[in-house]
């Protein structure tokens, strides 16, 4: 078996090896890294820089916890396509500790999770799904006993890096909406200081989570950041100026009632109270399961799912936005917001491919 | 959403109810078969074990119980070798700290290698069928079609912007591999694994009440009757009468669960004047056991006519079965005919999980017969999708109230809103997992999973894996009982040593 980068052969236990192991090919391991570069915003010249960054590195540890949640982004990780969910958990990870896919249960399961903590101080993945209750002592989600506010905190400031699944870990999400009665608080405001990685939407889109971990593994850096943490190749572009939709807002053709002429022919979905034009979010590249769909895709205005608050701050989610002024793609980003504008300015600069492999420059610099 | 067209008097176009019974058919299916494989089969298969298994008896096996290709020695030889070599690694991810060797796994290694290959198949299968939900509600997870008066799909074969002839295409194509995997992989694996654990149609029978609201409607009436899997209710294990459903029977307890309730806890409220006021009165965190004397879980508990009920696929398969459902009945004699047991077992944690098998097959049945309904409405130049008439608040009377009932997998879902000037004045949900996890009530009465799990042989108290069966059973939700099952797990352990 030839190596692409000829740098020697397959480090033992890497996730390549992994991949051989269950009988898929050379061609098979390059296509996942091609795909994996085009998700990152990559050149495809980058694929043997990713091959050989896989082949090297051990499967690497994650913990997945979950808090104030649905189970949401766990089910959108088993939708994973790219790699496969199979191959993603037995292959590219060392998934050691999830609630619910985990054959294990209670001090079983809490012995593998507090025994990646001990052993693996400084060297796992933390993920978080579901909001933290900080109201009363933490009385409104325990585990084992434990709150969740003593776990997290344990559990992530212990880890190389945290991501927070979904807009509930993110930003508080749907028990954090008004009143907001258990003090429901995202990851990074419950473990100030530590590196979190937020890939909100609800749930988060699986193939986000999968890029970020791959361009940690290349890179050995995290993806550039907004100033809401999120990683700008998923979120630094608003859904309405990679909307497939656009040239029917621009031509004043909208949608003005369910099932109407217009509905049925594609129109611009603005008038039914699509928040495309507020949200930051790469559903229209990417889609899900597979592409074949996403919200506007299917008839149905987004809703927000990826914004903070966006239960308060995006209802009714029937009713239009406000001015929304016509033509043009960056024009109108400064009346969304001007932190959100100039994250949009430095997300182009940030995809130069030089400057993500430098990896830790500030996004200043870039500027 | 049905509770609001309920209080709101709206009736949905046809096209709606067969799309919404399409979404929730493939849901089932889907779910049920992650549910089984993922979820629960690791109760029963020891994957370790598989490494023993003789390839070519593992062949012969499944050829002996499927014609599914997937079947040659050859196959089962490459599952194992990517099995070994991922033992062999030292990182098992989420099979670490588990329950292997256990004296409880009772299957060959042929059957646990066979099982650990479909529990493979089933993660590739599952993401694949669930692309109908794709194409009808957007996306999966967590749909984003569903309006109050129907549906955000549009309809037009003329259009390359709605569902046209090539989604129904691209439907049926999934529904046939949906189909297919079921037939020929999850009944006769549940089959298999289910003539090694006769002894658990002994235990886990629980209250022995079921509930079921009925799903996939017939006609397009709000709360219709007429549905394909009936509402009703069977109390006491006895299959030969089938009760009414009478929604204001419902009421909810907080006498054992971290509310209040305005004139007492031990005063049971229907869920139109349902309040949710939390108070929480355990321990402070961290502790190690909740008093279940005292108020100990954030369930309410949900009861009708005073009574506990278990809900699920098993309670929706007993009402069928008793209401003489022709093609429930028909499986469920295939399988008990196989299985070379009577009806009796049902009542039971191998019948709750055998069950689930048995509605999957006959609603996978069903998902080509309700694309066909689509098509032909289609055809007729129906493409109606959405009651526009209450669409805008201003048509709607100042006060008004509804309920609607639905099906989740994993058991009866129930809402009820009260409306005031065009906004939510109170609205309430009794969601599956408190029927079925629920506390106890003011009369001390338990609720079907602390029932289910008294008199469940527990070889080794560290190593509870009989527990996690009939938890299991259930089809717990994950995300808001867990806690509860922790609970309820500590509990048993100490009943049965004591």
């Amino acid at each position: 078996m030839g190596n692409a980068s000829g740098t020697g052969a397959p480090g033992r236990g890497s996730i390549y090896e992994s991949l051989l192991k269950r009988g898929l090919s050379r061609r098979d391991f390059l296509s996942f890294c091609s795909v994996m570069a085009a998700t990152l915003a990559l050149p495809a010249s980058l694929t043997p820089r990713i091959a050989e960054a896989l082949e090297k590195k051990e499967k690497p540890v994650l913990v997945w916890l979950e808090f104030q949640d649905c189970a949401g982004n766990t089910e959108s990780l088993l939708r994973a396509t790219k790699p496969t969910v199979g191959s993603l958990v037995l292959d590219v990870l060392d998934v050691e500790y999830h609630e619910t896919i985990m054959a294990a249960a209670g001090h079983q399961a809490e012995k593998s999770l507090y025994d990646v903590v001990k052993n693996k101080k400084g060297k796992y993945i933390a993920v978080v799904e579901g909001s933290i209750p900080v109201k009363d002592g933490g009385v409104y989600c325990c585990i084992g006993g434990r709150s969740a506010i003593d776990i997290v905190k344990e559990v992530c400031s212990n880890a190389m890096v945290t991501i927070a699944a979904g807009t509930c870990a993110a930003y508080g999400g749907l028990p954090a909406a008004a009143p907001n009665p258990t003090g429901a608080i995202g990851v990074k405001d419950a473990v100030p200081g530590i590196t979190v990685v937020n890939l909100p939407a609800c749930p988060m889109n699986v193939e986000n989570l999968t890029a970020t971990v791959v361009h940690f593994l290349t890179f050995g850096t995290l993806p550039p950041l907004d100033n809401l943490g999120r990683p700008l190749f998923a979120y630094g572009k608003r859904i309405h100026d990679n909307c497939e939709r656009r040239a029917h807002f621009d031509a004043g053709q909208f949608v003005r009632q369910w099932g109407d002429e217009g509905h049925r022919q594609g129109w611009c979905l603005y008038e039914m109270g699509c928040k495309g034009p507020e949200t930051f979010q790469n559903c229209p590249r990417i889609r899900w399961n597979e592409g074949v769909n996403w919200p506007v895709g299917a008839g149905h205005g987004c809703v927000g799912c990826a914004e903070p608050a966006f239960w308060d701050k995006m209802t009714p989610f029937y009713k239009r936005l406000p001015k929304v002024p016509g033509f043009g793609v960056e024009k109108t980003a400064d009346k969304v917001g001007a932190g959100l504008a100039a994250v949009t300015g430095a997300a182009i600069v940030a995809h130069g491919i030089g400057r993500v492999l430098s990896g830790g420059r500030k996004e200043k610099e870039e500027e | 959403m049905r509770a609001v067209e309920n209080a709101l008097n709206i009736t949905i176009p046809d096209n709606a109810r067969i799309i919404r019974n399409l979404i929730t058919g493939i849901q089932y299916v889907q779910d049920h078969v992650i549910h089984f494989y993922h979820l629960h089969a690791l109760d029963w298969v020891d994957i370790v074990s598989a490494l023993k298994a003789d390839p070519a008896r593992t062949s012969q096996l499944a050829q002996s119980i499927s014609d599914w290709h997937n079947s040659s020695t050859a196959y089962f030889k490459s599952v194992k070798d990517r099995l070994k070599a991922f033992v062999e690694s030292g990182q098992i991810g989420p099979f670490s700290n588990a329950y292997w060797g256990h004296k409880a796994y009772k299957l060959p290694p042929e059957a646990n290698l066979m099982a650990v290959a479909h529990y493979l198949e089933a993660l590739d299968w599952q993401r694949d069928v669930i692309k109908i939900h794709a194409t009808l509600g957007a996306k999966n997870p967590h749909l984003q079609t569903y309006l109050v008066g129907g549906m955000a799909v549009p309809i037009d074969p003329n259009s390359q912007n709605a569902l046209n002839a090539d989604s129904i295409a691209f439907i049926s194509g999934l529904a046939k591999k949906a189909l297919e995997f079921v037939q020929k992989v999850y009944i006769p694996d549940l089959l298999a694994v289910a003539s090694f654990y006769k002894d658990w149609a002994a235990y886990g029978a629980g209250v022995g009440n079921y509930l079921a609201y009925g799903v996939f409607e017939q006609d397009t009436r709000s709360n219709t009757e007429n549905l394909y899997f009936p509402r009703g209710i069977i109390l006491n294990k006895d299959l030969s009468k089938v009760h009414p459903v009478d929604h204001k029977k419902i009421t909810e307890y907080v006498t054992h669960s971290w509310y209040e309730y305005p004139d007492g806890d031990d005063k049971a409220r229907h869920p139109w004047d349902g309040v949710t006021n939390y108070k929480y009165t355990g321990p402070k965190p961290p502790y190690k056991f909740l008093d279940t004397d005292k108020k100990y879980s954030w369930l309410k508990a949900p009861r009708y006519e005073d009574r506990p009920m278990e809900v699920g696929p098993l309670a929706r398969m007993l009402v069928a079965y008793a209401s003489g459902h022709k093609r429930v009945q028909e499986v469920v004699q295939y399988v008990l005919k196989k299985l070379n047991v009577g009806p009796a077992v049902l009542f039971s944690t191998l019948g709750r999980t055998a069950a689930r098998g048995i509605e999957t097959l006959v609603t996978a049945e069903m998902l080509p017969v309700w694309l066909d309904e689509l098509a032909a409405n289609m055809k007729k130049g129906d493409y109606r999708i959405h009651n526009n008439e209450r669409w805008d608040p201003s048509t709607w009377p100042r006060e008004a109230q509804g309920y609607g009932f639905h099906e989740a997998p994993r058991g009866a879902l129930g809402h009820w809103v009260k409306i005031k000037d065009g906004k939510i004045d109170n609205y309430q949900i009794v969601v599956p997992s408190t029927w079925n996890g629920s506390p106890r009530d003011a009369k001390g009465q338990r609720g079907p999973y602390e029932a289910a799990l008294i008199g469940t042989p527990v070889e080794d108290p560290e190593q509870p894996v009989e527990i996690l069966r009939t938890v299991h059973s259930f089809d717990p939700c994950m995300a808001c009982a867990v806690h509860v099952v922790d609970a309820d797990g500590n509990e048993v352990t100490r009943i049965k040593i004591v």
